[in-house]
């Protein structure tokens, strides 16, 4: 990406300021090699953000960017809908929801390590992962509503988790304004048979240790200790939020052709707040965001149970679940008043600081824990949000280490079984059911999680809390 | 997958690179074989279109404003027929008349095992999407979709 034109405001944050038919300025962050690296596309699609109706402050692209669908992955908007402001489907993202949990194995290292290939062998069994795994749940129409209104709640309600998850769960577990009516036939359908299951691509399942502590207070806080593991499990709203992303995406845009509106890209097409499409969106997408906290919350039960079968009284409780391509009603600063806004996080981890409400009390001294996932191979890492972070983006961060390679290059390069066997030979079990889908997701198509990480921490966007390493790794 | 120097029109099923997804190209002669070869392509994104055994035919009916829009439609009809019927398919036929198409996609029962599928796909895209006569005798279908 050319920088030529754009004000350093520090040295992890670059201004493009607002011309032509920008409303309000474009900030990227990030060190000045990770946005050189960037594709001009990220400031591109950002730039034409910036110029949609209604929006505030800024539009922001967080360290990870990468060229998306309309929005940037890693873009964050906030707009004001009294002031005309838009919600977009490709804000969003196919896989609405899309997000991390982590539990507290409270296991050591070691512990995992003795009966490493035997537990690598029983997760793979039991969380169903990749094209044509299914669910041993079936969803009839009246579990569907049900589901789609419940989130995480309704899961547990059926027994799928524990009631104590719901305080670790952004928004309790249960996203309000869910409106079922919106939700399409075709995307109940193509979700009937996918409650509890990983999907494939980025998404995985992961036994990880403790390997570094740089906060060891807000560790403490969170039972983070090192020499200890975490169970992360990385997956969405499957084939339901992908209907509803396509659906909508698809109607916001006849619509803007239709309506004559001239946009620059057509997966910026977008809905007033304040309109039919955008109040039947609203609905719809709510309910994805429920959908994929209540996948999460089972897959986390089906993994309980596989721990609980090798180590006697495992509890893993949870640390916490958060998403990252969700457009959600948050109060925030605009204009020096408060307003409520409609921040699109696409590709963006919510980053709430010490004292915002929606912390879990125990830990809202130490901010929302920021859950960013790896590769395979590669390290994730646990923030915490920062009090800083409501000015730098809304209270945003990373969400991972962005893509560097395509597929068809990562397939030139590796071999699954070449992956599998690097891994072994680092300590690391990986399972999945495609070897190609191993060497399209090799470590090394992505960029470095650790230049992501430091500069989302330079940048104030969230601090470092701990870092994990990968010992077992389950990909769809 | 890649393409190679071929006459005007001849079939081809190809990809394009984009950042975190891929884009599947199909190319022909008519307007309907370029849909028909960017839904092969879109096949081969998961698996080896030659390893499908052409078993059981599924009809396929889209509707849209526009030929753009009716290529994404075909293929996110496919996607759901593969995600909701657990099917893969080898196989495609296109009948196109305004703006409504009439398809078939044939194929069979997805084999984790067989078709070693390297990932679901989430949905086509509108982004780079381009149905265009780039000379006489020659279609080009194209999307990213999204992995």
């Amino acid at each position: 990406m050319d920088i030529s034109q754009m004000e350093k405001l520090s040295e992890t944050a670059w201004q493009i300021p607002a011309s032509g038919a920008m409303r309000v300025p474009a900030i990227i962050y990030g060190g000045e090699s990770l946005v050189r690296d960037m594709d001009e596309k990220v400031s591109e699609q950002l730039r034409n953000v910036a110029a949609l109706p209604g929006i505030v402050r800024a539009a922001y692209a967080m360290p990870d960017a990468h060229w998306g669908y309309g929005f940037p992955v890693g873009g964050v908007a906030a707009f004001d809908a009294d002031e005309g402001g838009v919600i977009s489907a490709g804000g969003v993202g196919f896989d609405v929801s899309c997000g991390v949990r982590a539990h507290l194995t409270q296991l050591t290292r070691d512990r995992i390590m003795s009966v490493q290939a035997k537990h690598a062998d029983a997760l793979y069994r039991e969380i169903p992962a990749g094209l044509g795994s299914h669910s041993t749940i079936t969803l009839g129409e009246a579990e569907m509503t049900a589901m789609l209104l419940g989130g995480a709640r309704w899961a547990i309600e059926r027994g799928y988790g524990r009631p104590e998850d719901l305080e670790r769960i952004e928004e309790d577990g249960c996203m309000p304004g869910a409106d079922p009516a919106e939700v399409s036939d075709q995307a109940r359908k193509r979700q009937s048979r996918e409650m509890g299951t990983l999907g494939s691509g980025n998404h995985y399942l992961e036994v990880q240790e403790v390997a570094e502590i740089f906060d060891h207070a807000a560790a403490s806080a969170f039972g983070l200790k090192k020499g200890e593991c975490i169970l992360s499990i990385h997956c969405g709203s499957r084939g339901l939020g992908h209907q509803i992303g396509t659906e909508f995406m698809r109607e916001m845009a006849i619509a803007a052709e239709a309506g004559g509106w001239t946009l620059p890209d057509r997966e910026l097409a977008y809905a007033p707040i304040k309109s039919d499409l955008g109040r039947r969106y609203l609905g719809a997408m709510r309910c994805a965001i429920n959908c994929a906290l209540a996948n999460r919350e089972i897959i986390g039960h089906l993994a309980r149970r596989v721990f609980a079968q090798l180590f006697m009284h495992a509890e893993l409780p949870l640390l916490f679940d958060v998403s990252h391509n969700t457009c959600k009603i948050e109060p925030h600063l605009a204009g020096g008043r408060t307003c409520q806004l409609y921040v699109h996080r696409k590709g963006a981890t919510r980053a709430f600081g010490p004292g915002h409400p929606g912390v879990p009390e125990p830990l809202k001294p130490f901010g929302q824990p920021v859950l960013i996932g790896g590769s395979m191979g590669t390290a994730s890492y646990v923030l915490a949000g920062t009090a800083e972070s409501e000015a730098r983006a809304f209270s945003s961060a990373c969400h991972g280490a962005g893509r560097q390679m395509s597929r068809h290059q990562a397939l030139k390069n590796w071999s699954g079984r070449q992956i599998v066997d690097e891994l072994s030979g680092r300590g690391i079990i990986v399972k999945s059911p495609s070897q190609r889908g191993v060497a399209e997701e090799a470590p090394g198509a992505y960029k470095d999680v650790g230049a992501v990480i430091d500069a989302t921490e330079a940048a104030g966007l969230a601090k470092k809390v701990a870092k994990l390493a990968p010992m077992i790794c389950i990909k769809g | 997958m890649d393409a190679k120097p071929e006459s005007p029109g001849s079939l081809r099923a190809t990809h394009f690179s984009h950042d975190a997804d891929i884009g599947v190209r199909g190319i022909g002669p008519t307007l309907e074989a370029a849909f028909e070869q960017a839904a092969l392509a879109m096949t081969a994104v998961m698996t080896d279109p030659a390893n499908i055994e052409l078993k059981e035919a599924v009809q396929i009916e889209c509707d849209a404003p526009n030929a753009e829009f009716l290529l994404v439609d075909w293929l996110n009809a496919i996607i759901f027929e593969m995600a909701t019927r657990d099917m893969i398919f080898g196989d495609f036929k296109v009948g196109i008349d305004g703006h409504r198409l009439h398809g078939i996609a044939t194929g069979e029962a997805i084999s984790v095992e067989r078709h070693n599928p390297a990932v679901e796909i989430k949905g086509a895209t509108l982004t780079e999407l381009t149905v265009v006569e780039d000379r006489p005798g020659e279609w080009r279908a194209q999307c990213v979709v999204d992995v």
